[in-house]
């Protein structure tokens, strides 16, 4: 018998029942802020269902199209196949597949009904955020007014995001999805003062105004040629409304994130000959993603690293170029350290200043309740999305500065929960919960009801519009979509990270069959110890400690266990179908999430939204 | 039977072996016995060990009968040789095999039916030859293949699945084993590889013919209540006599040895087996002694496990006949085959 202290420290059998568990193995939709289902809609797109895999889509993440070009994509790195061998399934670009390839889809979104509720919100901002908003509260019955001060809907998409990644068309056609119905849309019209807003009697406002200054950098020389220094988010704000159509040969971007890129590419299409992206620190610390500096090096862009700007050169009044120190970094006492090794020089003709942004609220009174840190930051509550001021709802890159499209989507799904719950007096930090429904995928020995097997073939890579049509026009959208043999190979590449292996202890005889067969060393029949302790002694290395470990009651032969790690499971199902007493059954784990809900209608579809 | 392919990919951070291979290396086709069949065990298990002794696929031979468990060699080491030979004939093929290249790894793979049945006569010739091979029988009890009628290992008063009670005496192939001279004598279960991957290691360097008999339970017609060659059953009452460690060439032995009463013993091939008893009055180097212990315990209906009883220092089939040193694939044609006159001459000899 053990000693007491050394039993409690033995790993306890893992509660599966928590939605969580289960949620937690399919890696993508775990990691994706708004949790979309993507196993189940690459299924969709295997079965030529485009226009359900859109909907499917849609209904976490409202903007699929968009999305489906330029989403961050969080998902990407944590998908499983990129662990199992080396690059995740292409799921982005497959979601783009679903917008592309759709059908009519007006008739199946969530009806909204003529009769209102007689709540009327107020939001700030048509970003992704404020229209997540409105799309989540227009099938309750709320009327829903939007504040625009530009001329056109849809924020940074809009004004920043070149239409080389996101076309206009598709822009629009998704913003028009929510606008259309029913939304009052008024442009051109920027709040002033939230005092006054506050005043006009809506039942809740929801601030989705982003981050909108862009940083600036005050060193010698800045305002000495203010025409030829620019500051990156404002710049293509102006590309993109047309006010701004050419720039100098020579230009230096300062800043090595994502809008760095924008602008780089952006500068190409506007007549630059010489790009350089001048980064302070190395390049494997860069900001931007991988994906879009590799697109950048594609258009013969030049990153170059470990250069901190020191300042800026001019002559008569005019921009010469850049001096910059060049740095080395070196690791103290855990902390990034920098010492400088020389300087060097730059010629420009433009500058661009790509730097970061930050959000400013000079509209907001500082004395009506809504509080703000050290920062100049509103305080936000992370679950609620509520400021201190009860009815006033923040949500996107205004909340917590700047972010991406996902969350803002995923801050106005929260917002709108908040927003209805707070319109019917209930409790507001009570959220619903996530649920999880799981379902037996076995039809008959032997036949299971999904596609078991996967291709082992290598990620496939989109075709570009060639070098040497691109630059032609700034509108020529430069990724052109997975072809459809291309789309056919990648939805196979998904190891269906859903279709769960749920474990049955009673029902075990340790015959060993399903380690033996586990094609990737997942499973083992052990004595139970402490974590580490037993991680140590699992079949396959199992280091990766994100990654959880299965433990299984103990089992009735031999009161050893079942230890699962879920690293690099492929789902493959064969545990299940080599085990005699079915003790092992793959089952399709349905991870139903909350959206704001009246009891009879809401955003999210019967089946999948948690509540119905 | 499972029609599902395994999957190509494996776990990204296997392990290599010395050759560079990786478990997977080893593997053979997707199994077609029944799901839970004891034999897949002893298959992984035989995977296992011979990945971990790093021994290059076309270097082993593996051969079998006919049975459930003859069909094990399909579902290992897919780069060896192998042959399924007539029921219960696997010994002599092995024999012949082994005689025309003695450089080659033998495995041979049968059940209960396929050597203590049919095959007896065959399965005892060799033993007492020493062909130097590893001679596995996966045990159930029955004739899994043909529907579980019970097989000359079933022990008396055991229930078949549809009631049937068998009256006759098990065929105890240990003990014949032990009776018939062989120099490794090894019992193991298909449901404890901790103990089975040494014996399968020592069992393939064991210079001559090494014998395991491993308890591989038949899911389908023989684990139900009052089988006692179920899962449950041999988990109950399995006594493991000796711990069996394997240490491989070059490795220093004396951590292993330390503390208890170890036994080294050293293989043909330089790496050592130390044998640990569990059981203090075990005597793993006593032909007697050992004899006596596992009959004694099998009256309590008792299942003595581990490795039973060692001696390397016995001649094994080439040594005993005095044949050529290499393998005959490897000679002149002229030496191997030296014409007519030469013939003449020998033929004389015995006129
Ligand atoms: C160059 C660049 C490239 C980017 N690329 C990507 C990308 O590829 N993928 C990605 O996911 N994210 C990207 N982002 C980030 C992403 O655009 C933002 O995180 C996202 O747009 C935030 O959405 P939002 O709704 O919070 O705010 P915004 O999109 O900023 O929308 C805010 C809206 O509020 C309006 N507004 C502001 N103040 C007022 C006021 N007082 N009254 C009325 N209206 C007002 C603004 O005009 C704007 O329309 C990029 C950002 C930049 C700068
Ligand atoms: C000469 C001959 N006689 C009988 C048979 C029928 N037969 C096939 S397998 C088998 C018994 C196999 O039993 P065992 O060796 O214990 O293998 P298991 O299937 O139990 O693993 C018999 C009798 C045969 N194939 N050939
Ligand atoms: S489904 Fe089962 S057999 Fe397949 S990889 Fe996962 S644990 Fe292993
Ligand atoms: S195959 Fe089934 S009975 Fe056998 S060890 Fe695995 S879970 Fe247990
Ligand atoms: S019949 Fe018995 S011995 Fe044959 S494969 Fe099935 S379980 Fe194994
Ligand atoms: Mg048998």
């Amino acid at each position: 018998m053990l000693a007491p202290p050394l039993r409690e420290r033995l790993l306890k059998p893992t509660d599966v029942s928590h939605p969580d568990h289960f949620h937690r193995v399919v890696d993508c939709q775990w990691a994706c802020p708004a949790h979309t289902d993507v196993p189940e809609y690459i299924r969709l797109i295997a079965q030529g269902r485009f226009t359900d895999a859109y909907l499917l889509n849609r209904e976490s993440n409202v903007f699929p199209g968009i999305l489906g070009r330029v989403c961050d994509r969080p998902c990407e790195p944590a998908c499983r196949r990129g662990r199992v061998d080396e690059k995740p399934v292409a799921i982005c670009r497959l979601k783009r597949v679903t917008a592309d390839l759709k059908g009519e889809i007006a008739h199946r979104l969530p009806p909204v009904p003529t009769q209102k509720n007689g709540k009327r919100i107020a939001c700030i901002g048509a970003g992704c955020a404020s229209l997540t908003v409105a799309n989540d509260l227009l099938p309750l019955g709320y009327a829903i007014t939007i504040f625009e001060k530009q001329h056109e809907p849809g924020g940074l998409m809009r004004t920043n995001i070149p239409a080389f990644r996101l076309p206009t068309e598709v822009l629009s056609e998704e913003i028009h999805l929510i606008t259309e119905r029913g939304v009052e849309l008024l442009l051109n019209t920027p709040i002033t003062s939230m005092k006054a807003l506050l005043e006009r009697g809506f039942d809740a406002v929801f601030v989705g105004s982003g981050a909108p200054r862009g940083k600036n950098l005050e060193i010698p020389g800045r305002y000495s040629d203010p025409m030829h220094v620019h500051i990156g988010i404002d710049w293509l704000e102006s590309v993109a409304f047309g006010h701004i159509t050419a720039i100098g040969r020579k230009v230096l971007i300062i800043g090595a994130g994502n809008t760095a890129m924008d602008c780089c590419r952006t500068s190409l299409r506007l007549g630059a000959t010489d790009v350089k992206v001048m980064a302070r620190k190395p390049l494997t610390l860069l900001k931007a993603s991988d994906w879009e500096m590799e697109e950048a090096m594609e258009e013969s862009i030049e990153i170059i690293p470990c250069h901190a700007p020191r300042d800026f050169v001019l002559a008569d009044n005019r921009i010469q170029g850049m001096n910059f120190d060049i740095v080395e970094y070196h690791e103290q006492d855990g902390k990034l350290r920098s010492s400088t090794l020389d300087s060097s020089f730059f010629p420009a003709d433009d500058i661009i200043l790509a730097i970061g942004q930050e959000n400013a609220f000079p509209w907001i009174e500082r004395d009506i309740g809504l509080e703000f840190d050290q920062q100049d930051v509103p305080r936000v509550d992370r679950g609620t999305m509520q400021s201190t001021r009860a009815g006033v709802f923040f949500g996107g890159d205004a909340a917590f500065g700047p972010e991406n499209i996902i969350w803002a989507v995923e801050h106005g799904h929260q917002a709108a929960i908040s927003i209805h719950k707070y319109c019917r007096g209930e409790d507001i930090s009570v959220r619903p919960p996530i649920a999880m429904n799981l379902t037996s995928t076995k039809m008959g020995i032997h036949e299971w009801s999904y596609s078991n097997s996967f291709d082992t073939s290598m990620r496939r890579k989109v075709p570009h519009v060639s070098l040497t049509e691109r630059f032609k026009d700034i509108k020529i959208e430069v990724e052109m979509g997975f072809t459809p043999e291309q789309t056919r190979v990648e939805v196979e590449r998904c190891l269906n990270c859903d279709i769960q292996t749920v474990f049955f202890a009673s029902k075990c005889i340790e015959c060993d069959a399903c380690i033996d067969v586990c094609p990737t060393a997942c499973l083992t029949l052990a004595v139970n110890g402490e974590e580490d302790d037993l991680r140590g002694r699992l079949k396959a290395p199992a280091n990766n400690h994100k990654q959880l470990l299965f433990v299984s009651e103990p089992l009735t032969q031999t009161g050893r266990v079942m230890v699962k790690d879920e690293d690099q499971c492929v789902h493959c199902g064969l545990c299940a179908e080599r085990c005699p007493t079915a003790a092992w059954d793959m089952q399709k784990s349905l991870v139903k999430i909350p959206y704001a809900f009246d009891g009879q209608s809401g955003p999210g579809s019967e089946s999948r939204q948690s509540g119905r | 039977m499972t029609f599902m392919q395994k999957p190509k990919v494996s776990h990204s951070k296997l392990p290599r072996n010395e050759l560079g291979l990786s478990i997977r290396d080893y593997e053979g086709s997707m199994s077609t016995l029944c799901a839970g069949c004891g034999h897949d065990s002893v298959t992984a298990a035989l995977i296992q060990a011979i990945w971990e002794l790093s021994i290059e696929p076309h270097l082993i031979v593996k051969m079998s009968g006919i049975g459930c468990s003859s069909k094990t060699p399909a579902y290992f080491v897919e780069g060896a040789h192998g042959i399924n030979a007539v029921h219960g004939r696997m010994p002599s093929i092995a024999t012949g095999a082994n005689a025309a290249n003695r450089n080659l790894y033998y495995i041979g793979i049968s059940g209960d039916g396929d050597s203590l049945s049919i095959g007896l006569g065959q399965f005892a010739h060799a033993l007492r030859r020493n062909v130097n091979m590893l001679y596995l029988i996966e045990n159930n009890g029955v004739y899994g293949l043909t529907k579980g009628q019970f097989s000359a290992s079933a022990d008396v008063g055991s229930k078949a699945k549809k009631g049937a009670v068998n009256n006759q005496p098990p065929i105890d192939p240990i003990l014949l084993a032990l009776t018939l001279g062989a120099g490794f004598v090894g019992r193991g279960f298909s449901g404890d590889k901790d103990q089975l991957v040494p014996l399968i290691k020592a069992g393939i360097l064991h210079n001559g013919f090494a014998l395991l008999d491993v308890l591989s339970p038949c899911v389908t017609f023989n684990d139900h209540e009052d089988s006692t060659k179920s899962y449950a059953h041999t988990r109950r009452f399995d006594r493991p006599a000796v711990r069996t460690d394997f240490v491989p060439r070059k490795t220093p032995i004396q951590t292993v040895c330390e503390g208890g009463e170890a036994i080294p013993v050293e293989l043909h091939d330089g790496s050592t087996i130390v044998l640990r008893k569990v059981s203090k009055d075990y005597n793993p180097v006593n032909r007697d002694e050992a004899y006596r212990y596992v009959q004694e315990h099998q009256k309590g209906g008792e299942i003595v496990t581990g490795l039973l009883y060692i001696n390397e220092d016995q001649q094994e089939f080439h040594a005993l006949n005095d044949t050529v040193s290499g393998a005959l694939r490897d000679l002149p044609y002229a030496e191997l085959c030296p014409g007519s006159a030469i013939l003449e001459e020998i033929q004389h000899l015995y006129r």
